[in-house]
């Protein structure tokens, strides 16, 4: 047995909560963090005094473990602020699940907050311009993602109607959530009737610059079923990094979470057939169909004409981002952990009118950097385990 | 050996009217961007060498700029030494760079105080 099925739902979520999404106008982004750190911590019905592992990533505060300790008033036993991007979330889970089976620590807290949409008015990037990249002004993100675009198109014949579609799939999930920010009708026409922004993408193929927060609350398992909730159990959970200016990433078309999924299904024991529903960070258009071919869910060069099958739109046979996503239920600018509030709340059934009845396997998937860093985690119902 | 400072080595190149990248005489692979080691081999041997200048559009997008401003085309080379850079493929509507083409480098200002590599077709293929 390898030590990566060792772990497999040796932990569990068991708090989960949002604040702030869509606009918090006022608020600084600690605030809303930790507002959404108690409202997880009362969801799992523990004390702020019972969180001894804090796990962070701010917009711009690179200190943000040390900022939110002191803000709750506790003294942690591990406090890690590690920066990956919008995937940080996910390799803290997968942090997280070491150092409580380890017995470091005893309950996680893995928190984030965001103003920007209020607060700053655009997305707030926490990257260091390259001396490489920067003199040619790349208006990044999106340029870069722009550039996988173009390559995918180029290799695979993708299309621009096809990249509208997930922004369209992404709508009519989000319609189907009261806490969605942007709701209404959109047609593959009306994103393609958007403003180019950098070729192939328009505006609709871009995600949300919103505020919000989110927090979870891990524990071992042996504790988690004592808990208010029923218990979300973490299967597998796996990062890989490659590269950071996209000009370093070898194949355009191929990003980490190739390994990432890779590694965190064999830890789960799981395979792509099997999950229910896919949560990923979908911060371009382009970013759904490149993960679901990476993750295997479809294979590559496919994704394409597998997200404008209607595969991934409420009916079909692949819920991603049941929650909206990034496009369209909130994105305040490192959107990971949001991936795994909505799995959670998907296998804990408390979905709503987007339910996926009898979902019992989800995939959370983040992305952070320009493609660089990914980060996969699978959980479970707890008759997976 | 410890490498003299890579990047404003590079710099300092093109300041003087030169495209120089390095390369590696012991895993013969060219390098780019400047570094202290070459990435995955390791190699400590980088020595500064001109390349060929000459690459082929390896993707590409179009800064779209309010008007009046102009367009800008943003793509990735790959010169045919084997490493990408990013950069702009000039002297052609930044709608009309497309993957594959032929480009060839050249030095121009930057949009601070230093001089860049930009591409423009090769009009010799």
């Amino acid at each position: 047995m390898t030590r990566g099925s060792q772990l497999r739902g040796k932990t569990a979520f068991v708090g989960a909560a949002t604040f702030g999404c869509g606009e918090a106008p006022g608020y600084t982004s600690i605030e809303i963090a930790a507002e959404a750190a108690r409202l997880a911590i009362a969801d799992a019905g523990l004390k702020t005094s019972d969180m001894d592992g804090l796990f962070i990533c701010m917009p711009n505060d690179f200190l943000a473990g040390l900022t939110i300790a002191e803000y709750l008033g506790i003294r942690p036993r591990m406090t890690n602020s590690s920066r990956t991007g919008g995937s940080a979330f996910l390799t803290h889970a997968e942090w997280a699940m070491l150092a409580l089976d380890a017995g470091l620590i005893d309950y996680a807290l893995i928190c984030y907050g965001s103003n920007q949409r209020t607060g700053a008015g655009k997305l707030v990037a926490a990257q260091v311009p390259s001396p490489f990249e920067a003199p040619y002004r790349p208006n990044n993100p999106v340029a870069s993602y722009a550039l996988a675009a173009s390559r995918h198109m180029y290799e695979y014949g993708t299309t621009s109607e096809q990249l509208a579609s997930v922004a369209v799939a992404a709508r009519q999930w989000a319609n189907l959530n009261p806490d969605a920010f942007r709701q209404g009708p959109l047609s593959i026409e009306d994103v393609l009737a958007t403003r180019m922004v950098s070729d192939p993408l328009h505006a609709a193929d871009c995600c949300l610059i919103t505020d919000g927060g989110a927090a979870v609350v891990m524990t071992r398992a042996d504790r988690a079923k004592d808990l208010r909730q029923t218990p979300v159990a973490l299967l597998g959970a796996a990062s890989a990094t490659w590269h950071i200016e996209i000009a370093q990433l070898a194949d355009l078309t191929v990003s980490a979470a190739q390994e990432s999924g890779r590694r965190a299904f064999a830890q789960a024991g799981v395979s792509p057939a099997e999950i229910d529903v896919v949560n990923l960070y979908d911060a371009f258009t382009i970013n759904t169909i490149m993960f679901l071919e990476d993750l295997g869910f479809c294979a590559k060069g496919e994704g394409g004409p597998f997200v404008a099958s209607g595969a991934i739109a409420p009916g079909g046979s692949l819920p991603v981002n049941t929650n909206g996503g990034g496009l369209s239920f909130c994105h305040p600018g490192m959107y990971g952990l949001f991936t795994m509030i909505e799995s959670i709340r998907q296998l804990r059934g408390e979905a709503g009118d987007r339910q996926i009845a009898g979902a019992k396997l989800a995939l959370a998937h983040g992305n952070g950097g320009t493609l660089s860093s990914q980060a996969t985690c699978i959980l479970g119902v707890p008759d997976t385990v | 050996m410890t490498q003299a400072p890579p990047t404003a080595t590079y710099f300092k190149s093109l300041a003087d009217g030169k495209f120089m990248i390095q390369r590696s005489p012991s895993t013969g692979e060219w390098v780019f961007y400047p570094r202290m080691i070459a990435p995955r081999t390791g190699a400590v041997d980088l020595e500064w060498a001109e390349p060929s200048g000459l690459g082929t559009v390896y993707a590409t997008t179009v800064k779209r700029m309010k008007p009046p401003a102009e367009n800008v085309n943003v793509a990735i080379v790959e010169l045919d030494e084997g490493p990408r850079l990013m950069t702009h493929v000039q002297s052609m509507p930044a709608e009309d760079v497309f993957i594959g083409l032929r480009v060839r480098a050249r030095i121009v200002d930057g949009p601070d105080d230093g001089k860049i590599v930009v591409f423009e077709p090769d009009s010799a293929e």
